[in-house]
Parts: C-alpha cells; structure tokens; sequence
C-alpha cells in the first residue's frame, strides 16, 4: 500500500538501526527522547522498537494520549448526561470503556443508557438529525488533529439550524503541555519525537521554543517504523552534531512548516484556549480549548444541567506518573494483575494508545 | 486517536471525496483543505471522517532517496 509498505523496509529499518547504535556509541551517557504521542506509542511497541534501540538509548511515552489525559470528572459528567432520558451521547470508541469514578460509559449502556459509538463526529451530527427529539451530545475529546474535525461539525450544525446537536468539549492542545513537560525537574529529557498528525494541523513553528529556549531537538515523525527510526537518527545527530537545537520535519510528506492553516481556522472559529487539567500533569494554562460564546447554543457545558457527583481517581493507578514519563507501566503493581485490557483499571489501559495497553499488547516493547 | 491514515481519492464531489485504503471505500469530508487543489489519484489523511492534509507525492519520494543517501555517506 502506498505510503504504508515503503516505510516499512526491515533491510531499511536495520541500517538505520546500526547508525543509531553508531551514534550512540559516540556519546557516554544514555540518551532520553520522549515519544511525546501515544500512535507513536503504539507504532514503537508494536515494531518492537524499544529493544532494538538497545541499552544507550531510552525512549520515554508522554502525555500524547487524549483519552489517558483527560480526567475523571469530563468523564462522570458525560456519564451524568448519559443518564438523562432525552439523551444520546455519541463519542469515539475508546472512551467507552475508561473507568470513571463509579461507572464507565460502557457500564451504562448496559444499563440502558442510549450511548453510540462513531467513526466521525459528522456521524453524530447525522443522529442528531434522525432523533429530533433527543439531545446528541458529541464526546469532543482529542488534540489538534481531532479538534478541527470537531470545529467543523459545530459550524455545520450552525449553518443547518441543527439545535439538538451538542458537544462537550475536553479538547486539549499540545505545546503547552511540552512547555510544563520542559518544566518538570524530575524529568530529564534530550529530545523530542513530535507528534505527526498534531503537526500536520499546527506545523513545526509552536515546537520553536523548545528548541530556541531549552536546547532540545524537536523532529516531526510519522508513524511507520522507517519514519520513527529516522526521526530518532535526525534526533541524535542534532545532539552529537551540537550545531544547536532546532524543530527538523521527518514527516514531510505530510507536515508543513504552516501545518494546514484552514483546519487551524476552524479551530479558531469556533473554540477558544482555556487552562486545563490534564491527568498526571495537572492544571496547565491555556492548554485545552472551550467552544466560543458565538457557539454556546451548542455547548453541552453550558446548555446541559447536569449532577456530577464526587470526582475520584483510580486507587493504586500511576497512569499520571507514566504520563509525565517518569514511571513505566511495569512500575505499576496493578500492571496485568488486576489491570488489563478486559478489566481496566485506570486510562492508560483503555486507550488503544494508552502506554499500559501498549505494553501490555505487544511485551516490553 | 490520532490515529490517521493515508488513503487516495477516488472521486470527488463538491467538499466529498469517496477515498480507498487496501480495498475498503469510505466518504470523507474535504471541508479542512482547500478543494480545488485535489485530484483524483491524489492520497490524503484521513481522520475522524475528515480529510486533514494532503500527501506530497514529490517530497516522499525524494525523502525516500535522501535516507538512502544519508545512510551511504554518514
Ligand atoms: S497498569 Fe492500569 S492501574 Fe497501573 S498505571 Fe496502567 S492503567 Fe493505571
């Protein structure tokens, strides 16, 4: 399949490898890149990548997984909703089983609850249309990529008159969270693997200062094994190379230094930044984004009442600490214990980029 | 959830386009891209129902090329 196969290459991927271990080689200390987005999480994990980088190289997950960051009391407050009579809620498919603090969406629909899972949030608008008579709350959850998407479905309910349609936004963006990431003393970090299909909306600019300011490396990656390897490389070859920091496009095919200005547009159309709680990473300013006051007829924060009982996190989960990239799943006594994919205990399991669920499909990675 | 795939155009209609992955068709919108830069034959990213950046064609080839270099010399 084009575009797929080619970045595939195992003779490719092994050369790569070897100039990997070369550079590695010419360096004493172990060097840490953070894999900052769980699609990558899940591409290194599943290629197998983490031991074939051997010992001199460690690679850290982040907090690139929107439904592992996004806390307990988005998720109750939809579960809230989902217990309205008049309700649908439609949502991606990996929110479904994310434990909230008593119940999970999953649990509710077996209970009654008229919950839908949708490929796109245009297939929700679609329910909205065809349940006059209901409330459609569209879960918006998701980072740059996903946000747009969403933007765009809200302009078009505006511009059909469609009134029953509504979204509960817990969109986040993902340079602020870098910035509390480069703030964080118990992390030591010497570079970046950004996101690709974030980048592709935002481009390479908003990564600048953690170059210009920190000194880190920052490329742009796809998801293939190939471009994941080569991101690493270009990675080290800035740090051994010291010819300065800066943001380089692995992923150039599809990543401009623009990003795509129109989906930006959209997003800025229709949502504006506010501070967010992430889970692990707490409170971190103007890094999620709210519908703005013009699409407030739409806003399911702001139109729907709901009753959202005590907020709790999951007794004994570290998702938070392997969030931040300072635990590893394995660190967790829960970890294929009491947690697994059936029976998730926390976030980080559910999610099919979740870095417990990555680990625990594919071994140690 | 990221997740995203590159999938080629195979029709287009106004701000639709029906797209093909390994056999399997679906409809997505182009409302993020400015349509009247696509072809047919041309592959896009696909995601949550939206198509959210064109591929360049040119550029991956030539990076394919310039990896294979980099990898001779360095
Ligand atoms: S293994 Fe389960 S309980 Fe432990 S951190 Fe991961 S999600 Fe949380």
């Amino acid at each position: 399949m084009k575009y797929l196969d080619e970045y595939r290459d195992p003779a490719l991927a092994h050369r790569i490898l070897d100039k990997i271990a070369e550079a590695c080689g010419e360096r004493s200390e172990l060097a840490a890149i953070m894999e900052v987005c769980g699609t990558h999480t899940m591409s290194i994990a599943r290629a197998g990548l983490r031991s074939l980088l051997g010992e001199n190289l460690r690679l850290l997950s982040g907090p690139g997984c929107p439904v592992c960051v996004t806390p307990n009391d988005y998720l109750d407050r939809a579960i809230a909703i989902a217990r309205q009579r008049d309700a649908i809620i439609a949502t991606f498919g990996d929110m479904m089983k994310v434990p909230g603090s008593s119940s999970s969406l999953y649990q509710e629909r077996g209970n009654g609850a008229r919950i839908e899972m949708v490929y796109s949030p245009l297939d929700a608008l679609k329910i909205a249309e065809q349940n006059p008579l209901n409330k459609v709350i569209f879960l918006g959850v998701g980072f740059e990529t996903t946000a747009p998407t969403v933007a765009a479905t809200l302009a078009k309910a505006r511009a059909d008159g469609v009134k029953n349609f509504f979204v509960l936004c817990g969109h986040k963006i993902v340079p602020p969270a870098l910035f509390a990431l480069v703030n964080d003393p118990e992390l030591k970090l010497d570079g970046f693997l950004c996101p690709g299909h974030v980048s592709a909306i935002i481009g390479s600019r908003p990564y600048e200062f953690i170059a210009r300011d920190y000194g880190l490396p920052c490329v742009i990656a796809g998801f293939e094994p190939l471009d994941i390897l080569q991101g690493i490389w270009m990675i080290l070859r800035q740090i051994i190379e010291k010819r300065g920091a800066s943001v380089e496009i692995q992923y150039s095919r599809a990543v401009a230094a623009e990003g795509n200005p129109k989906a930006a547009a959209f997003m800025e159309k229709v949502f504006e930044p506010v501070d967010s709680i992430w889970r692990g990473l707490g409170k971190i300013p103007a890094s999620g984004l709210a519908i703005k006051e013009e699409f407030g007829d739409w806003d399911a924060a702001r139109v729907i009442q709901a009753d959202v009982g005590e907020t709790r996190e999951p007794a004994g989960c570290i998702c938070g600490m392997i969030l931040r990239g300072v635990r590893l799943p394995m660190d967790c006594p829960l970890f294929r214990k009491t947690c697994t994919p059936e029976n998730p205990v926390g976030a980080c399991m559910v999610s099919s980029e979740g870095t417990c669920a990555a680990y625990y499909k594919y071994g140690n990675g | 959830m990221c997740l995203a795939v590159p999938m080629k155009i195979v029709e287009l209609k106004d701000m639709e386009a029906i797209v093909e992955l390994g056999g399997v068709r679906r409809s997505v919108s182009l409302t993020l891209l400015t349509e009247d830069t696509l072809q047919v034959g041309d592959y896009v990213i696909v995601h949550a129902g939206f198509a959210i950046q064109k591929l360049d064609d040119d550029d991956a080839r030539e990076r394919l090329i310039l990896l294979k270099e980099m990898l001779e010399l360095a």
